[in-house]
């Protein structure tokens, strides 16, 4: 599933977002949020006060249009009404929104103060403070029976100012969305801003931030930040003090498993406060390719390992998750930690996996995985 | 090797020498057990503890990050460790920010039983001398309320506190009416032999949420034997009470202690089993306290530290091949013990607190309106010696009870920290203090560590607990169930 497409324009000056609809309402005031959505390819009675009108899959009567027009883009042809859309005026559409999917995130920004070995989504050096505008008009256009929205980067907190009015608009426009945060902590080693975080007062509101060692020297190595360690874990505590709800996550690979055991012994130790540890598979994607050697480890020759450490979580009454593991490679005491949780639009299975009894029950893998995972794939009689 | 335009590992750690958190160590068999100054624990070789307390540890080797994870050593000014111990300090002795939370009264002396180990009853039918009076009551509820603790447990003694049912009754109704306009929890525990209990006390209990607390000695010949009564019928009695009051207040509203005499020793298994056959999802064994009998009862009641210590691991053995067979039945103490070793969390248990918790975590009012700082000091007083008495609800304000000279001079004199035998202590972090104990045992309150009951008794405890733990999963995975408070089939898998 492609979450953006090149396509062909008219009328369009200037960037347009808006919420896809497939029936035309009257009321003008409305329709200056929406994109009228063609699937296949009918023209609607009249375009006025529409944002812009959509044709994936054909330029039916396009040439005619009144308002700004986008066509050609069949792999978009899933769009749904209430999914929201921009269009660049060189015709760069993205999908910002999708309302069937349980995984819409707003990727705050591109930049990062980490350079962690195995990212996924490697930060990139560019000024794009300005994307806030985009974000806080995406909230406005978002479903408010909306699950579950999450934000994402780079490193959202790096425009504290600019998180915190996203945080404020979140709350005000979607206040029943349980919103989940993924960043990796170090800006709340101001304890100033863990108290402005807190003071928003969002009714559920969660921060997912990675912890990679028990010992501040292999962590920094692994974020490739000296001092991240400090800031992070410190971070940590001055969020529990303002009672926001913290997740730790821990990405398993070549550089993490050796400490598992003792990073599981610290974080009962001293995060008894984290709502949710999750232990986390490597997705093969961006940095991993760069330091393959040094991250790649077959989760088949850890499992024993991560046995221990769920033990020692669990033990320390702490609520663990297992993500992005086939169940085949794991014990099978572990499959209750096991959730289904790769992005709908990024799970896959192998061609083992056709006869597996265990597949409905089984997280797959993400697309880039299916290149390097285990030796030990297989399919599980039941 | 990582990609180019990352740095290499050794670009990250420290290059300076390190410098040493507070920890305690002790010989432990073969190696050396360190315990941090917040009780988390390493074993090392002792090649490798030289080595670390000669500061030749390499960084680069696992020993130098295992004792660096747990706050053993720091190398740099980051100020993570400093704030991470902080706050596990804290965590540690939260129990003190609160204050006095458990609240005991004793609203009567009266008793129809005359437990050999018991001296703080009398067989009687003299109310007028013996029972709490309405007005005393009402003035120890006062001090209850003025008490800083959120939350806050009423717990019924005696004697046989349910002798006085209509002063319980009293207490509970002004109480829960009272906690309609203060921001307080209150909750409510019995303890009781259940021999005198009625329908019409089981239905207030189930009402107000009264939890029952009882005493099973083990099974018939040896509770009987400890606890005689006319009629020599307390097992039968307090087993009829309990499948009644299951009944009507829930099968877990009902907790059960044992108390180990000679006759007990003889028969730990007997014991265990006997609260397995009766249901009991808990055991918590205890010795004798040597305050409640006179010494004459010594000698054929009696034992010594060592005798009872063989008897607990007998008993604790049974217990967990109870446990492996799929059968969840925790012992008390060890959860307790476990607790404090294993979790970065305090307990709220009174005679393991530094600060001791008399007078602090516990307070006892008398059925004459006297305030102890705990049920071993009323014991005492009743003995003669009222050393630990803190004041009378009748006459002095809770100012005077509670921030008297009586509990300055027991909170000053109790803090382990400083006792002889206790401040280099491996185990210090995982105990606490008796000053009651010492004091009615050895005439001070810090007491004398080498002849010390208490300390023979924890020090064996602590490395009897901590072996089971290090040599065996299936024990590891009880323990786990234990200081979790969960059955150990929600730690088991079940895919």
């Amino acid at each position: 599933m492609k979450l953006a497409a090149h396509a062909k324009v008219l009328n369009l000056t200037q960037p347009v977002i808006g919420r896809v609809t497939t029936r035309p309402t009257e009321d003008r005031v409305c329709r200056r949020d929406e994109i009228f959505l063609s699937p296949n390819g009918q023209a609607p009675p009249e375009l006025t006060g529409f944002a812009a009108w959509l044709l994936p899959n054909s330029e039916e009567g396009v040439r005619e249009a009144s308002v700004p027009a986008a066509w050609g883009v069949p792999e978009l042809g899933y769009l749904a009404d209430g999914d929201v859309v921009a269009i660049a005026p060189n015709g760069w559409t993205r999908v910002l929104y999708r309302r069937s999917s349980p995984h819409n995130t707003i990727l705050m920004t591109e930049q990062c103060n980490s350079y962690c070995l195995m990212c996924s989504q490697p930060p990139k050096p560019v000024d794009d403070q300005n994307r806030i505008t985009e974000h806080l008009r995406l909230v406005e256009l978002i479903d408010a029976d909306t699950a579950e929205l999450g934000i994402t980067g780079g490193e959202p907190t790096l425009f504290k100012d600019d998180f915190i009015r996203l945080l404020i608009n979140i709350r005000e426009k979607l206040p029943r969305t349980a919103l989940h945060v993924l960043t990796n902590g170090r800006m709340f080693y101001y304890r100033r801003f863990a108290q402005r975080v807190a003071s928003v007062g969002h009714p559920d509101l969660m921060l997912g931030i990675p912890l990679y060692s028990d010992v501040d020297f292999e962590h920094d190595y692994i974020v490739q930040a000296a001092g991240a360690f400090e800031e992070t874990v410190l971070g940590l505590h001055h969020l529990a003090r303002y009672d926001v709800p913290v997740e730790i996550r821990v990405v398993l690979h070549r550089q993490t498993i050796p400490r598992l055991v003792r990073l599981a012994e610290f974080i009962a130790r001293n995060l008894p406060f984290a709502a949710h540890v999750a232990l986390m598979g490597l997705e093969m994607f961006g940095f991993v390719h760069k330091n393959l050697e040094e991250v790649w480890i077959d989760p088949y020759d850890y499992r024993q390992t991560l046995r221990e450490a769920v033990d020692t979580l669990v033990a320390g009454g702490m609520n663990v998750s297992i993500y992005n593991h086939q169940l085949c490679i794991l014990p099978r005491e572990l499959w209750r930690y096991a959730r289904q949780s790769i992005s709908d639009w990024k799970n896959v299975y192998l061609d083992e996996c056709a006869p597996c009894g265990a597949r409905s029950r089984c997280g797959g893998f993400f697309q880039s995985g299916v290149k390097r995972h285990s030796r030990h794939i297989r399919a599980i009689e039941m | 090797m990582v990609g180019k335009g990352f740095h290499g590992r050794e670009h990250y750690r420290p290059s300076g020498t390190y410098r040493f958190f507070p920890f305690r160590f002790t010989r432990f068999e073969h190696r050396i057990l360190a315990v941090n100054e917040v009780g988390e624990h390493l074993f090392l070789s002792q090649e490798d503890f030289d080595d670390f307390v000669g500061k030749r540890l390499p960084t680069s080797s696992a020993v130098y990050a295992d004792l660096k994870g747990k706050h053993f050593l720091f190398d740099s000014d980051a100020l993570a460790p400093f704030g991470l111990l902080a706050t596990k300090y804290r965590t540690k002795k939260s129990s003190l920010a609160d204050f006095t939370a458990l609240h005991i009264f004793v609203v009567t002396l009266r008793c129809e039983h005359s437990c050999g180990y018991c001296q703080v009853s009398r067989v009687s039918a003299d109310r007028e001398r013996f029972d709490m009076s309405r007005e005393t009551a009402d003035r120890a509820l006062d001090l209850v309320f003025r008490s800083p603790s959120p939350r806050v447990k009423i717990e019924f003694q005696g004697g046989e506190p349910l002798l006085n049912f209509e002063r319980i009754r009293e207490i509970v109704e002004t109480a829960e009416a009272r906690i309609r306009s203060v921001e307080k929890e209150v909750d409510f525990v019995v303890t009781t032999n259940l021999a005198m209990v009625t329908d019409e006390m089981l239905h207030f209990f189930r009402d107000y949420r009264v939890c029952v607390s009882t005493s099973l000695d083990g099974p018939e010949a040896i509770h009987n034997a400890n606890r005689p009564r006319p009629g020599s019928d307390s097992y039968a009695r307090t087993i009829e009470g309990l499948s009644h009051a299951r009944e009507v207040l829930g099968h877990d509203s009902v907790a059960a202690l044992m108390t180990a005499t000679r006759r007990s020793l003889e028969e730990p298994e007997a014991i265990v089993d006997e609260y397995v056959r009766q249901g009991f999802s808990s055991i918590f064994l205890r010795p004798l306290s040597p305050y409640g009998f006179a010494k004459k009862a010594a000698n054929r009641i009696g034992y010594s530290v060592d005798e009872y210590l063989m008897f607990y691991v007998r008993a604790l053995h049974r217990i967990l091949e109870i446990n492996r067979a799929g059968r969840s039945l925790v012992e008390t103490y060890a959860q307790i013990l476990l607790t404090r070793m294993l979790t970065p969390f305090g307990t709220g248990y009174v005679d393991l607190q530094s600060p001791a918790g008399a007078g602090i975590a516990v307070a006892v009012y008398n059925y004459d309106g006297d305030v102890y700082a705990s049920d071993e000091s009323r014991m005492l007083a009743e003995m003669g010696d009222r050393r630990f008495r803190l004041g009378n609800v009748l006459e002095d304000r809770y100012e005077d009870i509670f921030g008297g000279r009586a509990l300055r001079e027991i909170v000053a004199e109790s803090v382990i920290e400083s006792w002889p035998g206790c401040a280099d202590c491996a185990f210090l972090p995982w105990c606490g203090a008796d000053p009651v104990l010492n004091y009615a045992t050895g005439g001070d309150l810090v007491g004398h560590r080498p002849t010390s009951d208490f300390h023979r008794k924890h020090d064996f405890l602590f490395r009897h607990l901590l072996n089971l733990y290090e040599s065996d999963a299936d024990v590891r995975k009880i323990f786990s169930a234990w200081v979790m408070n969960v059955p150990m089939t929600e730690l088991e898998a079940s895919a």
